[in-house]
């Protein structure tokens, strides 16, 4: 019948089919441009306003004024020169100082090097533009009107700089050398827990994964635990026990705590169950036929651990590593905390922007830790991609079998590991029941009398609480509702493409930097958005944001397991998409719905870089309460709100495992047959 | 079978061609589906019969030439804004829904009274025989009850046309060939216009009206299952519905015949040239045997084309059931051998066995000859 | 499930409606450094005399406030500042964000405690002074003498055990940092810091932290304040408050009213409060100093010689080289990777 050999239609081809599209596909066509616009006004400009503050400089620029120097009678008899001039005769001020901060204030008797207050010499000092600014004493003047000083006044008279753009801050940063070296730190630190942490948390998952060791289950809810308390809490608990008055301090032979051995020591703790849960999976997904083949072959135990377990675990390592690399580079509470003289990148933005009101140098050193992040974060993505196709590939599990002497030492390793982490949490409950360490040991809940703190008392861990959950609740919607729309849309390829770009791009951002970047972006008057600065609003969106990309994988992959045909069949039988979505693919994903809130409720609970941007007096959080309470030396009630937030977290978890059997109960009855 | 002949035209394709990126998946397909007609889309995988039924349902929208339905012009409809009810491979049942809740999904919400929408569901449960099933869930179920459950979903609605994607595929083998009766006797019982995409020919043949062969994205064939079968008009028709023996030859007598080496033989009429090398085909059931004379004496044993009678040799026989599957080898024939399928009462007749001579008679009628050089791809 | 969707939306952007309280007459929003646990107070008090008028507090360290106020400069929130160091009333004068305004009764102030500027533009409110807090237990332990003078912390025998607020991020560091300037000179200065460095165990990032570390007898010395010192003692900690022999710096609260206000009239009446006795009684209860003479009743626990030791602060030379101070600090002491012993 046909005779189209031709591989191409021609002109009788007729007209490329439009295809029309239908209500489905405009309502979710718009809704994830909504969701997209919701994510590049809370990602992506934050971030462009933060990269262009980095660029944006101050300098003092001395052809804006000029001064005229009279004789010793007040007679002006010199002509009047621009500073510029004045510079350029006698390098007062090497060009490179002229860079400054927005702060910046240059005193006008540098350029004068025998000046004297006493000398009867006047000034005449006139700006030769209007955004000429100078002070006398802290008295603001603008503008080309002349004003006439005598020596004792002239030397209360600084100019101030005017705005530029371009890369002075950077050089200002690589030519300050307390600021550099953090970089040096930050990387040193970041390596050396990542090779801790990894080697630990091999040893425990190799522990509960290969060997018939009782109490499994036991040990690994407390290997999760760290993932309940915020970053700084095991610096609070290391005070405890290594500091000047610890129980242990003799343990470190005089080594201070405060410094990189408490740094690695804390972020060892908190990026534990990370690294152990990666771990976990790559080892349970291991062939167990490349074993039987290993003992068929006599290798021995040794060289059946260097072939087969690490080969086969070799992504999860990987990952593991760059994930934990990340998380402590990244991360500010614990340095903040422990981190003494050692300074850290993360710790550095918060000392650019919260102690010196610079701005742009935080915006810089932003720029800087960005670069370890997102390299850290694109080889993790790498891997997991390999990981994933080893998992689909996968075959026979594998089975421990008994043995007596290899449980034994793997139940020592776990108990002692395990012990490792109930010390941490134990020693911060015990000191915030102290009344008064270490000279008064007497029990009792002074230190919970948390509204006579700093930090937002009570009122922050309630807030905490609120923010928690509505991170929880409107994070959930947005983000499973956005993966729904990535995953089920027909067409619009780009669109997709660009919303699933932007949703895996937090992972990438560093809380301290996206909370930065949010003030540079929420905080300008400019911004018609301006409005939801200092509410919880900003803490919520910004929390979402920052949590969204793991969330999204989760919602994706489960997603994923649903028949692609549902959709095609929803459509024959001329039901709109929405109603499909909540009859089925709700009820089918809500497992992983519930984690994804879990996820967020907890991480919204614990989470300090962003959000210490972001708080103000109305909307203190409990997780910063901390911080603050240990920045203000009351160290004691900063453990017991740090212990809150751990109660609280574990509550959450019982409440999600208790409403996931419910639910799983009532909606799910179809799994079971 | 062959009612539609008279009947109006349902679904009209013309011109339809679909692109992804630089790849043709369909080119230039036309097509007519008659109302209450039965269409198979047979194809090996790749050959564009999916996309075909995908484009038809909307799902993915043809890149050129349109798409009528009940004499209204579809092409460039979202799916919801057609009318059809679709079945696939997986059944896509909601399994958090039960088998009633799902046959159900496309009443609710329409508008329908709940007890008339109880009374439908029960209807169509009873018409798919499964009417004690309604409250399970369908992992509850076997595959095949699952497929008839959505059948059920898919008529709920009374579509004017049915796709059925492969519907039986993921079935064993004997839930199939009992499915394919179940199905085709509720699209006779219900008279919907319904299209089925599928690679298995023996499904074809046994369920549709006519069937429309498919290969690297255009149509090879659109005819009856006795059609396509019994006339294939291409090598390609030929080789994927069906066994074929394909003798490599040259075209001979005008239209009429082929020869193999120095071995003449009529053919059904062609229109390739002399001397042109061409591919015989002659299905295995078509070759008449006959006894080699001295066995079977008083036999019956009338050849009807002398000139058409090879002398072979019996190589192997498999035994098959309902009767035996024969190679022979023939030095008349080159070096190929012939695979023929003769009945029990033959091979007991004629005292075939290995090892044994025996001459066969190709029909001329059944010889059917194709250009050669294109190599089928099965 | 739309509604749903829709209604978790609403919920988000209702949430950051709601917290948005637009300015309101008989509402002032008024930003402030002093700590959390007196606000009530000073409102109660000030309340008691003005009740139409409602203040809505936002608090946060000094650092902070000061950080928000200058980004906030192009659309400020504040009508009214009240508790925040004059040297950050000095930076926000010279960025022109301050009202010039005298309040009524101004004249009855120290004149130490006013702008020089006519009108002024900010008002005194207490001072808020150095000192050193020394645990007396850990001390004994550990055999070290009690400092007695600022040149007396770089001696040998501390080496380890003196912790000071870095003035980077901690008002009371930078007090400290710009006295020693004032009182020893800049060379001198700088010499005096380079020998108190080696002593140093740490720079804390808040300023009452090295009195509470003292405290707690996690370092034995503490340089903060006085006022944090008195209330650790108070709670019972072995402390004593050293006022070195040299002179200390200090800074004060101070008041003003924030340009551009929609509120011109309720906050002169706030700031004409802030300058009254009865304030000012208010503000003895825990600064030993205040702005209003003859108030100031001796405070529990205070050292009894600060008042004669307070120098005579130049709070225009601390603004002005604020930055090249700093920058200069960060440069000697902030570069090192190692911890200190």
């Amino acid at each position: 019948m046909s005779s189209a050999d031709a591989m191409t239609p021609d002109a009788s081809a007729g007209g490329r089919i439009k295809p029309k599209l239908g209500s489905d596909d405009w309502i979710m066509r718009g809704y994830m441009i909504v969701l997209a616009v919701y994510l590049i006004v809370a990602l992506a400009l934050p971030l462009y306003a933060m990269l262009s503050k980095a660029f944006e400089t101050s300098r003092f620029d001395l052809a804006q004024f000029e001064v005229q120097v009279s004789d010793e009678s007040g007679a002006f008899k010199q002509p009047a020169e621009t500073l510029k001039q004045i510079n350029d005769r006698g390098s007062f001020i090497p060009e490179g100082d002229l860079a400054t901060s927005s702060d910046g204030r240059l005193a006008l008797t540098k350029f004068f090097p025998d000046f004297s207050f006493r000398s009867p010499v006047k000034y005449r000092l006139r700006g030769l533009d209007e955004n000429a600014v100078y002070l006398v004493g802290s008295e603001r003047f603008e503008g080309t009107a002349p004003a006439e000083f005598d020596s004792n006044t002239f030397r209360r008279v600084v100019i101030r700089p005017v705005q530029d753009y371009g890369l002075a801050n950077f050089a200002t940063y690589f030519s300050t050398p307390a600021l550099f070296q953090s970089i040096q730190n930050s990387v040193f630190i970041a390596i050396v827990s990542t090779l801790i942490t990894v080697s630990l948390a091999f040893g425990f998952a190799y522990a509960l994964c290969r060997s018939c060791m009782p109490f499994k289950g036991v040990f690994r809810l407390i290997a999760m635990a760290p993932i309940l308390v915020p970053s700084l809490l095991p610096g609070i608990a290391l005070v405890y026990l290594f500091g000047n008055q610890g129980f242990l301090k003799q343990f470190l032979m005089g080594e201070s705590i405060y410094g990189p051995i408490g740094i690695v020591v804390g972020s060892v703790f908190f990026t534990f169950p990370h690294a152990m849960i990666i771990i976990l999976i790559a080892l349970s997904i291991s062939d167990a036929r490349l074993y039987e083949a290993a003992v068929s072959l006599r290798a021995s135990k040794w060289r059946t651990f260097w072939t087969v377990t690490i080969p086969g675990a070799r992504y999860g390592l990987i990952s593991a590593a760059f994930v934990v690399f990340n998380l402590v580079i990244t991360d500010f509470g614990l340095p903040k905390v422990i981190g003494g003289q050692y300074n850290m990148l993360a710790v550095d933005i918060y000392k650019q922007v919260i102690g010196q009101q610079n701005f742009q140098m935080g915006a810089v050193v932003s720029v800087v830790l960005l670069i370890p992040a997102l390299l850290a974060y694109v080889v993790d993505r790498l891997v997991q991609r390999k990981q994933v196709a080893l998992l689909s590939a996968r075959s026979v599990v594998y089975q421990p079998k008994p043995s007596k002497r290899f449980d034994l030492s793997c139940l020592a390793y776990c108990a002692l590991v395990a012990l490792f982490i109930i010390s941490i949490l134990g020693i911060c409950q015990y000191a915030a029941l102290v009344k008064f360490w270490p000279y008064d040991l007497t029990l009792g809940l002074t230190n919970y009398d948390f509204d006579r703190m700093d930090g937002g008392g009570w009122a922050a861990y309630r807030n905490s609480i609120y923010m928690a959950l509505m991170t929880a609740l409107i994070g959930t919607v947005i983000i499973f509702t956005g993966a729904y729309m990535v995953e089920k849309t027909k067409g619009f390829a780009k669109g997709r493409a660009g919303f699933q770009f932007l949703a895996m791009l937090p992972m990438a951002i560093p809380g301290m930097v996206l909370g930065l970047a949010y003030i540079f972006f929420f905080n300008n008057p400019a911004n018609p958005l301006n409005f939801i600065y200092g509410t919880m609003a900003i803490l919520v969106i910004c929390t979402v944001t920052h949590f969204y990309t793991v969330s999204h994988l989760t919602a994706v992959t489960a997603l994923k397991q649903i028949d692609s045909e549902f959709e095609p069949v929803a459509a024959s039988l001329k039901q709109p998409f929405y109603r499909l979505f909540s009859r089925v693919t709700v009820p089918v994903c809500m497992p992983a719905i519930l984690d994804i809130m879990i996820y967020l409720f907890v991480n919204a609970m614990t989470t300090v870089s962003a959000v210490v941007f972001l708080y103000s007096s109305k909307t203190t959080l409990a997780s910063v309460a901390v911080l603050n309470m240990d920045d203000a030396g009351d160290i004691a009630p900063a453990a017991a709100m740090g212990m809150m937030i751990f109660y609280t977290n574990v509550a959450a978890r019982l409440v999600h495992a208790v409403v996931s059997r419910y639910v799983l109960g009532r909606t799910q009855g179809w799994r079971q047959r | 079978m062959g009612q539609a002949s008279t009947a109006e035209t349902y679904l009209m394709i013309e011109n339809v061609w679909k692109a992804f990126g630089d790849f043709y998946a369909l080119k230039d397909i036309s097509l007519e589906v008659n109302r209450g007609e039965f269409v198979c889309f047979l194809g090996p995988s790749g050959c564009g019969k999916t996309t075909l039924l995908r484009a038809i349902a909307g799902l993915d929208i043809q890149t050129r030439g349109s798409v009528h339905q009940d004499g209204k012009d579809i092409s460039a409809l979202p799916p919801s804004e057609r009318d059809f009810g679709i079945v696939f491979q997986s059944y896509a049942l909601f399994p958090n829904l039960t088998v009633a809740k799902n046959i159900a999904f496309g009443l609710e919400n329409s508008g329908i009274a709940k007890s008339d929408i109880d009374k439908r569901v029960a209807e169509l449960l009873e018409l798919v025989g499964l009417p004690e099933q309604a409250e399970k869930y369908p992992a509850q179920l076997s595959g095949g009850q699952q497929q008839r459950i959505a059948l059920a979903r898919a008529i709920a609605m009374s579509p004017g046309l049915l796709l059925l994607d492969e519907p039986l595929s993921a079935l064993d083998a004997k839930v199939r060939v009992h499915l394919r009766h179940e199905v085709k006797d509720l699209q006779r019982k219900l008279g919907v216009t319904t299209i089925m995409v599928t690679h298995d020919q023996e499904e074809a043949l046994a369920m549709a009206d006519r069937i429309v062969v498919m290969n690297h994205g255009v149509i090879e064939q659109v005819g009856t299952p006795t059609d396509v079968y019994r006339e294939p008009v291409s090598l390609f028709v030929a080789d994927f519905i069906g066994e074929t023996n394909q003798l490599a030859c040259v075209a001979d007598n005008k239209g009429k015949g082929v020869s193999i080496g120095a071995r003449k033989l009529k053919s059904a009429p062609h229109t390739h040239a002399d001397g042109r090398d061409v591919t015989a085909v002659i299905r295995p059931e078509d070759i008449i045997p006959h006894g080699d004379g001295a066995r079977s004496p008083g036999a019956p044993d009338k050849i009807s084309e002398p000139g058409n009678t090879v002398e072979t040799t019996v190589d192997e026989m498999e035994f098959l059931g309902s009767f035996w599957r024969t190679r022979l080898s023939s030095a008349e024939l080159g070096d190929g051998q012939i695979v023929a399928d003769f009945s029990i009462n033959a091979v007991r007749r004629m005292d075939i066995e290995v090892g044994g001579r025996m001459r066969i008679e190709i029909p001329s009628d059944r010889l059917k000859v194709f250009a050669a050089g294109a190599e089928p791809d099965t | 499930m739309l509604k749903k969707l829709a209604g978790g939306l609403l919920a988000g952007v209702a949430v950051g409606v709601m917290s948005m309280s637009a300015a309101m007459a008989g509402e002032l929003t008024v930003y402030t450094a002093v700590e959390a646990e007196d606000l009530k107070k000073y409102a109660d008090a000030f309340n008691a005399d003005h009740p139409d008028i409602k203040i809505n507090w936002v608090r946060d360290s000094t650092g902070v406030v000061t950080a928000k106020l200058l980004a906030e400069k192009n659309n400020p929130q504040a009508d009214v500042i009240w508790g925040l160091a004059a040297t950050s009333l000095l930076l926000l004068k010279s960025e022109g964000m301050l009202e010039a305004y005298a309040p009524k009764g101004v004249e009855n102030l120290d004149p130490k405690f006013v702008d020089k500027s006519t009108p002024p533009t900010w008002t005194g409110m207490d001072a808020w002074v150095a000192s050193v807090c020394f645990n007396t237990v850990e001390g004994e332990k550990l055999g070290l003498t009690a400092p007695k003078s600022w040149k007396d912390l770089t001696k040998a025998e501390y080496k380890g055990h003196v912790i000071m607020p870095n003035p980077n991020s901690s008002g009371t560091g930078f007090l400290d940092v710009s006295s020693w300037l004032q009182m020893f000179g800049e060379k001198d200065g700088w010499a005096f810091m380079d020998d108190l460095h080696k002593n140093i165990a740490a720079y804390t990032h808040s300023g009452s932290k090295p009195c509470k570390m003292a405290a707690a007898g996690e370092i034995p010395i503490g340089v903060s304040f006085a006022f944090r010192g008195a209330k650790s003692k108070a709670a019972g900690a072995p402390i004593d408050i050293i006022v070195p022999e040299e002179g200390v710096g200090w800074d004060m609260e101070a008041t003003a009213i924030v340009a551009g206000t929609d509120n011109i009239d309720d906050a002169k009446t706030l700031v004409d409060w802030t300058v009254t006795k009865k304030a000012n009684e208010m503000y003895n209860s825990g600064y030993a100093v205040v702005a209003y003479p003859g108030v100031a009743k001796p405070v529990e626990h205070f050292p009894e010689n600060l008042l004669e030791k307070m120098i005579d602060n130049d709070f225009e030379f601390a603004a002005n080289n604020r930055k090249a101070i700093l920058d200069e600090w960060q440069k000697r002491y902030d570069s090192k990777s190692e911890p200190k012993g």
